[in-house]
């Protein structure tokens, strides 16, 4: 490797201005590069705005805002999890949205009331159940996992990842910690292992014959069932949303806020007037085989096949503050021990 | 008062004598400082934890925590220090066929990212995977409670993966210890009626101790700082807990004071190394021919064959396999636009990372060796820490100091001229570079400081007698001495530097990729298959560099038998 060759890269990667006053926006982002790529091309084809995009998926995004301080050059924070925008709210790092677009384009319990933060998509998290060895009927609430005749027969991933973690502190926020401690005590009785792997894992976990229940995200369906390999454990299973007479199913919302520091706040707002519109929301359902929060937006063939079940839409945003609780509850019952 | 500021410019004198001021030691004080920035700043977060984390971690979970810790650590030690020294003593001192092709081939194994292993054993030894199938069908059970068979994702299952991936940290520094070995004390040794096997166990290893033991700490470190398998595996190690408490309970603070217990495991490990071995010296007395190999017969011959093999086939062969089928089968998903610009972006990286650390890392060890005493020698064990800490949590800590430094020029260049900067490091090439060698440090350190150790002082004392200056002694004499281990040094953080994760992830510029962080975003939505491509790529880009390096290493064996 010639030594001049690699200075002058380091010397010019360095010193790239990034200014504000070129038509772009600059979006920090946990969401994988797949997924948000199409849509950012697709709004640069429409706008001219050119987007610039930090892919920090794991830790750290909101470090990086903090210690790049109002010379910070983030206009948009996109993330998976709308708990994760609450907190940034409230340490003082976002600015309202202001945008009849964005307001008309998202309905009112999908974003926050003074436009702090704004959801964008979500995915629920039913239950999932074999065919051929579960009854569907014979669950309608999250509660029925707890119920001592599933000994044995659910797998899971472990206590502490974040969908759990979710799962569990809105469970917290609705019925009480009580009640969800004894909830997640019971399920933890019933595993049929300790809790490991990822998502798709639990399925293949079913369609193998492992266990016969688990709690997966809506998404993973959709992947599942593009993937030739996996298409028969997507298969094998049913799923049931649950509490449909009561909250609603469980759902994680995705979602936006603009930064405080903003050096290009028109085109965050123009960017996040195009992600909440009709195109970007039917990408996002047929990328990704999510739900897009915007009303009356066609939904993909995989998103269509479960109907219209009831969500929980009030939790998303409530629960960040149950997140620690949740966590010290999974230690407490050491969920991740097992049966 | 006289008494007092007597008492004080004793103490300052004292200190004058301790600490010179010459080029050296304030040379590599100042390196010491800007590499340990991020530590310091990770320990000072340490001190503002929202809520006391502890009685309830310790009430709970903590005890587990810890007890995985050491025993994945007690396991990474003798997995990789078995396999590391036992085929780099074959390879070196032995001759039987397919030598010369495992001498490179054993150091592959480290260019595949463990977390990808991980997954490919997973997908391959779980109850759904092809090899309990199979057994199922065969003997015509169904559930798990018909039969049993170990579980991929368990204490055992993170240990074995490590040591896959790990063992060519010590194999490496041991081989290099070992080519450097002088004949003569192994030939004494047979004289005296060692067997092969003896002069192994009572010369060979004891003479190599001081780099087998970077090699075996090093592993331990990468164990350490390694979220990626142990997440997977649900093994919950004190890693886990930093990401809990930092994450889920929003305690950066007490994420931090977790991290710091994990220094205080790596430096409690270091000390109780440099007490067993303290005083002891390693250098031959000649250096002159190295010794002849020894011919292997009969089933001596196929045991080091086996030997050999198995390392590369589980680490390397099996994983390979199973990846290139994924990569044929979703190719068209896996082939991005953008794949050359990723692998160049992580070839440029990799290559100043190697280039800068394995300089620092020259001048520190030397600095060491002028013994320039103890003050100086405790700030250079530090340098190393960098490597035990996970790599996000480091990332914070180089966030922060560099986030401050760009606003206060920022400041002072608005006030003074009226010119707003912004940031000029954070977000920039340099950070993550900078990144990398503060991260990184550590394995080319340790690497040439193990390999100087191993040279005679009196070389030292002879070349300066002849006028040479300390920089001229060490470009004339230890350089050259030196070149094995100066090459063993750059390959390490070359190929840590390919794989880097989640520093990369957070600090880096924008609209930039690298073979590794492309290869994440597929790893983090479970579809292993299509991350597949990316990962062999990156096993290929730091194939080159590794055997070009272990061509020149293998070349210094021969290059060195001129006394």
């Amino acid at each position: 490797m010639p030594l001049k060759k690699l200075c002058a890269f380091v010397a010019v990667a360095t010193l790239m201005p990034l200014s504000a006053s070129a038509n772009q926006v600059n979006v920090y982002t946990d969401r994988q590069e797949f997924l948000i790529a199409p849509l950012i091309n697709a709004f640069t084809e429409a706008t001219g705005t050119q987007v610039n995009v930090v892919y920090a998926s794991g830790a750290g995004m909101e470090e990086r805002i903090k210690a790049e301080g109002r010379n910070s050059p983030v206009d948009l924070v996109m993330t998976v999890d709308v708990g994760r925008l609450v907190d940034m709210v409230n340490d003082g790092l976002t600015q309202p949205v202001i945008s009849d677009v964005v307001e008309q384009n998202i309905p009112a319990e999908f974003r926050a009331e003074d436009g702090s933060w704004v959801g964008l998509t979500f995915r629920a998290r039913p239950v999932y159940a074999s065919k051929e060895r579960v009854d569907p009927s014979e669950i309608t609430s999250y509660f029925d996992l707890a119920d001592p005749k599933w000994e044995g027969r659910i797998c899971t991933r472990p206590g502490d990842h974040d969908y759990n973690l979710g799962l569990l502190a809105s469970m917290i926020f609705h019925h009480g910690e009580d009640k969800a401690r004894e909830w997640i005590q019971g399920v933890k009785a019933n595993l049929v292992q300790a809790p490991q792997g990822n998502d798709r894992g639990q399925v293949q976990n079913i369609y193998t014959g492992l266990c016969d229940i688990a709690m997966v995200n809506t998404y993973y369906m959709g992947a599942m069932l593009a993937n030739e390999q996996q298409r028969p454990w997507a298969e094998s299973v049913n799923l049931i949303f649950v509490d449909q007479d009561t909250v609603g199913t469980h759902i994680n919302l995705s979602g936006a806020v603009i930064a405080r520091h903003a050096p290009n706040y028109d085109q965050a707002v123009q960017l996040l007037e195009f992600l909440s519109g009709d195109v970007a929301q039917e990408m996002y359902s047929s990328g990704n085989t999510e739900y897009p929060v915007k009303p009356g937006v066609q939904l993909s063939e995989v998103v269509q096949m479960w109907g219209e079940p009831k969500f929980d839409a009030e939790s998303p945003a409530a629960i960040t503050e149950y997140k620690g609780l949740a966590l010290r509850i999974m230690n407490e019952v050491d969920f991740n021990a097992g049966p | 008062m006289s008494n007092l500021s007597s008492v004080n410019s004793n103490l300052f004198s004292r200190l004058r004598a301790n600490v010179k001021t010459d080029f050296w030691t304030v040379g590599s004080l100042l390196i010491a400082l800007v590499v340990l920035l991020p530590i310091i700043a990770v320990i000072y977060l340490a001190m503002f934890p929202t809520e006391n984390i502890w009685p309830h971690l310790l009430s709970t979970v903590l005890p587990g925590y810890i007890r995985n810790t050491l025993w994945l650590m007690f396991g990474v030690c003798i997995g990789t220090f078995i396999i590391g020294t036992g085929t780099a003593w074959l390879v070196t001192m032995c001759r039987f066929p397919g030598r010369r092709i495992f001498e490179w081939a054993l150091l592959i194994p480290l260019a595949m990212p463990a977390y990808v292993v991980a997954y490919v054993y997973t997908d391959l030894l779980n109850f759904s995977g092809p090899v309990q199938t199979l057994l199922r069908d065969t003997f015509g059970w169904r559930t798990p409670r018909d039969y049993w068979f170990p579980n991929i994702r368990s204490l055992g299952g993170a240990i074995s993966m490590m040591v896959l991936v790990l063992y060519p940290y010590v194999y490496l520094l041991s081989r290099s210890a070992f080519l450097e070995q002088s004949a003569t004390m192994l030939e004494a040794s047979r004289t005296l009626g060692c067997s092969t096997w003896q002069s192994f166990l009572r010369v060979g290893l004891p003479i190599a101790r001081p780099s087998i033991v970077v090699g075996v700490v090093l592993a331990l470190m990468e164990a350490l700082n390694d979220f990626g398998t142990v997440d997977y595996f649900a093994v919950r190690t004190l890693t886990a807990g930093i990401f809990n408490v930092w994450f889920h309970m929003k305690n950066l603070g007490g994420g931090a004071q977790i991290a710091v217990v994990l220094l205080l495991f790596i430096i409690a490990l270091i000390l109780i190394e440099r007490f067993a071995r303290r005083k002891k010296r390693y250098h031959s007395s000649t250096r002159s021919v190295s010794p002849p190999r020894i011919e292997l017969k009969g089933w001596k011959t196929y045991g080091a064959i086996l030997a050999c093999i198995l390392p590369i086939l589980l680490g390397l062969i099996i994983p390979a396999i199973q990846l290139i089928s994924y990569s044929i089968q979703y190719y068209e998903a896996s082939i991005s636009a953008g794949f050359l610009g990723y692998a160049k972006n992580s070839l440029m990286l990799s290559s100043m990372a190697a280039l800068v650390a394995v300089t620092l890392g020259l001048f520190l060890a030397y600095a060491g060796r002028l013994g320039k005493g103890p003050f100086l020698a405790s700030c250079l064990r530090l340098v190393s820490l960098g490597y035990a800490v996970p790599g996000a949590v480091l990332a914070v800590g180089i966030l922060y100091p560099f986030g401050y430094f760009d606003n206060f020029v920022d400041a002072i260049m608005f006030e003074r001229f009226g010119i707003s900067t912004g940031l000029l490091l954070s977000g920039s090439m340099f950070i993550l570079v900078y990144a990398y060698v503060a991260r990184f440090l550590a394995l080319s350190y340790g690497t040439v400081e193990a390999g100087l150790t191993r040279i005679r002082p009196n070389l030292d004392g002879a070349a300066r007698t002849l006028g040479r200056s300390p920089s001229g002694v060490l470009r004339d004499v230890h350089v050259p001495i030196l070149r094995g281990s100066l090459g063993t040094a750059a390959i390490l953080v070359f190929v840590d530097t390919m794989k880097e994760l989640p520093a990369t992830l957070i600090l880096r510029p924008f609209n930039f990729n690298t073979l590794a962080t492309h290869v994440y975003q597929y790893a983090k939505d479970e579809q292993i298959e299509i991350a597949a491509l990316g990962s062999l790529t990156i096993v290929l880009v730091g194939l080159i560099p590794t055997i070009l390096l272990s061509y020149t290493i293998s070349q210094s064996r021969s290059g060195g038998t001129q006394s």
